[in-house]
């Protein structure tokens, strides 16, 4: 097996050639925040937190989605990106209405997480407080678009592991939200399986079981990882 | 044979607004009335004359002399038939008089500092014949290059001229050109980016509408240069007479055997297909584009891998804007070393910009890069039409800057416009006058950036919003010290975080104004007060 050695915060780690610059942080135990990347699914680079920097490129480069390549020497918390962490997190709950004291997924959320990883204890930008709307139509789960944070994890994992595509993204900008089928009441998509992979992966509160109420969601956001091994390796994680 | 007296009417969009159609039909019937047949008059229909602002422009061809003249009223059009025909004794001194006052002099410097390599054949042919365009030497090149040259030949002469892209980013064109064509065997694909989104940029719309075929012919020649064999337009659904002409040019193409199977007998097949945009400013970023033409939602994905590499349907895909493939032929027909030898050391040839805004003469202007920035906007544009000196000129659009008067002489180079806090962009030039105020031209926008984002990442989606926010406390005037560090610490975040050029370049409104006009800023928020008593910004 191919292998490229590069230097993550002054530490050499070898990684297999192909593997992602998240992977080698990773073997150097560097904690580099991400949100929307989730193990086995397709990497967007949409969320921005993974972004490190290589000495000789200008530009910060996302982990999730940069290839480790031979002799990289990469900076994964630098004062500057320790900063721009925290303002991403503040932009998230500032574009939202995250209010964790009512929320399924209080305490099991990755962004309360990730808000406590970047030290953010306030946003200092305005609160937009947005009129969003929740989709209760499917008789098990529930959509509550004030929680979404965009992070395209259920969209992603409904398209690449499910194969049923019933998540997408609708309008732009500021507007942009998750659709269910041709932007209809999610009940009334007929490719929805009820598999409740999007609620597994789901990182906040926005996808849940009915069942739930504030503080019980208990996701398992380690499925789509399980499921790639399971079809690439034929590896299933009980044997 | 073309006869001796021929009046060319510009029917692009812009005279077109300006009553171009009503002022050809008058002339075509004041022809009649005049006795005379088209052999010994024609009026044609041609693109861009180029002084958009004075529409609608006739220019009147005689043996050894050409005039212009602008904002003619169809009640004219009986004087100029008469001007264009008889001696000039022979005019009614009257309808002379009337005639002069509309004259637009071919020898001023808007005019004569120009240098017209891409708009060579604007204004000259009639951008719905074909005929029209090959007997002014269009395909000419695309017929040697597949009879003489090889792929890599036509390569050579393109690294050779130094061209850089024209949609604002300014890679080396010849060097896209090997990265696609030196991909392992296998299909690829040539695209030109006409999805021309920046406000005040009217370049592209100018070429499309007036010269469709020169642009066939340099994507042909390119398609020929990194073996492709399928190539697509895409060009926003905003320009719908730009699109009505491509999409007949293509189809003249094809009939003539100029796209097909087998293109001048040789091996070389081209299909070139037109793809209308729905509207989203993003889609001009280039993997947005990309997908959009596949019908996919047009989102901007993480570069590598480049196009050049993997692009539509995964196969190498070679993508230039439409004033890149336009300037091929002419490089060719010329060779490298006539482009390189004009502009300067890093930026070679001529470059296309729309200017517009508070200047005398809006329009389309070619000159060659390096030109100071002074003259084109105050000797080729004439200044601010009162007479006021400039404030600031814009270039760039929404990924651009505002360059402050006393960097006028700064010349129009891509290294240059970038070292100002501005960029080449497209080629949008708007000047503008004392009477602006630069955190609402920042304001404006950014709220084109918050309308325009496609909301993928999080610093332009919520960033820009914030940024908007923050930018009408400016404007209205309650912005406080805090408020400033809060701008200047966003718009960093956002131009250094985002995923694509589009929320990277969003900043540079508010950051060039906050590094040229800070007073502006700081007067919004020292002493709002006073500042709203006096009316005075400083």
């Amino acid at each position: 097996m191919a292998v490229v050695t590069l230097n993550v915060n002054g530490q050499d780690v070898a990684v297999p050639a192909g593997a992602s610059l998240l992977e080698a942080t990773r073997a150097a135990a560097a904690d580099v925040p991400t949100l929307c990347h989730l193990d086995g699914l397709n990497p967007v680079s949409s969320c921005r937190l993974c972004l490190v920097e290589v000495e000789g490129s200008n530009k910060l480069l996302p982990a999730c989605s940069t290839a480790a390549a031979e002799g990289m020497v990469v900076h994964t918390h630098t004062p500057r990106l320790r900063e721009y962490r925290r303002m991403a997190v503040e932009l998230f709950f500032a574009e939202g209405n995250h209010v964790c004291a009512v929320c399924v997924a209080n305490t099991h959320c990755e962004l309360q997480d990730m808000a406590v990883t970047v030290g953010m204890d306030h946003s200092r930008f305005p609160y937009q407080y947005p009129q969003r709307s929740v989709d209760a139509s499917h008789p098990q789960f529930t959509l509550d678009h004030n929680r979404c944070i965009l992070c395209t994890r259920c969209v992603r994992v409904c398209d690449e592991i499910e194969g049923a595509h019933v998540w997408d993204i609708g309008s732009r900008g500021g507007q942009c939200h998750i659709v269910a089928g041709l932007d209809e009441p999610w009940g009334q998509v007929q490719a929805c399986t009820s598999c409740g992979k999007c609620v597994e992966v789901c990182p906040t509160g926005a996808l849940f079981r009915n069942t739930d109420t504030t503080a019980e969601k208990q996701p398992d956001a380690s499925l789509p990882a399980l499921l790639r091994s399971a079809r690439d390796q034929h590896r299933w994680h009980n044997q | 044979m073309p006869s001796p007296v021929q009046v060319r009417c510009c029917d692009a969009s812009g005279c077109r607004s300006a009553g171009s159609q009503a002022l050809r039909t008058a002339l075509e019937g004041a022809r009649d009335a005049a006795g005379l047949d088209p052999s010994q008059l024609t009026i044609k229909p041609v693109g861009c004359l180029r002084q958009c602002g004075s529409g609608p422009l006739v220019a009147c061809d005689r043996p050894g002399r050409t005039q212009l003249f602008g904002g003619l009223a169809p009640e004219q059009a009986g004087a100029l038939i008469a001007e264009a025909t008889a001696d000039a004794t022979a005019v009614p001194a009257s309808m002379a008089d009337g005639l002069a006052a509309h004259r637009i002099d071919l020898e001023g410097p808007f005019f004569a500092l120009q240098r017209p390599v891409v708009l060579e054949g604007c204004g000259q042919v009639n951008p719905e014949s074909i005929d029209d365009a090959i007997a002014f030497g269009t395909y000419a090149q695309l017929q040697r290059v597949l009879q003489e040259l090889s792929p890599e030949q036509v390569r050579d002469e393109v690294r050779r001229s130094g061209l850089r892209g024209r949609g604002g980013a300014g890679y080396p064109t010849g060097l896209k050109w090997d990265t696609v064509a030196l991909q392992p065997p296998g299909p690829r694909y040539v695209v030109c980016n006409a999805d021309e989104g920046d406000p005040g940029a009217f370049m592209d719309r100018s070429v499309l509408e007036s010269d469709p075929h020169r642009l066939i012919e340099g994507m042909a020649i390119a398609a020929y240069a990194v073996g492709a064999e399928r190539g697509f337009v895409y060009v926003r659904a905003e320009y719908p007479l730009a699109i009505e002409r491509l999409r007949l040019a293509l189809q003249q193409a094809r009939s003539r055997h100029l796209l097909g199977n087998h293109i001048h007998g040789t091996s070389f097949n081209l299909r070139l297909e037109v793809r209308v945009g729905a509207g989203a400013y993003v889609c001009g970023e280039e993997t947005a584009l990309l997908l959009s033409i596949q019908g996919q939602r047009g989102m901007p994905q993480p570069r590598p891998p480049f196009p050049a590499q993997s692009g539509l349907w995964g196969a190498p895909t070679l993508i230039n804007n439409v004033e890149t493939f336009t300037a091929v032929p002419a490089i060719l027909r010329e060779g490298g070393d006539w482009y390189a030898a004009m502009g300067t050391e890093h930026s070679k040839g001529t470059k296309v910009f729309a200017l517009s805004g508070a200047v005398v003469n809006t329009g389309l202007v070619e000159v060659p890069m390096g030109t100071p920035l002074r003259t084109v906007v105050e000797v080729i544009g004439g200044g601010v039409p009162d007479g006021s000196p400039i404030k600031a000129v814009q270039t760039g659009g929404p990924s651009g800057g505002c360059i402050p008067a006393e960097r006028l002489d700064t010349p129009v180079d891509y290294e240059s416009l970038v070292e100002l806090g501005s960029m080449m962009g497209s080629g949008g030039m708007v000047v503008m006058g004392q009477s602006t105020s630069m955190p609402e031209v920042a304001r404006h926008f950014m709220g084109f950036s918050v309308n325009e984002s496609c909301g993928k990442c999080i610093p332009c989606r919520a960033g820009t919003v914030q940024l908007a926010q923050l930018l009408d406390r400016f404007v209205e005037r309650r912005a406080s010290p805090e408020d400033m560090e809060r701008l200047d610490a966003l718009c960093q975040m956002v131009k250094v975080t985002s995923l694509c050029g589009l929320g990277q370049s969003a900043p540079n409104p508010v950051l060039s104004t906050l590094r040229w006009f800070r007073h502006e800023y700081e007067a919004a928020c020292r002493e709002p007060a006073d500042a709203l008593a006096t009316g005075r910004v400083r």
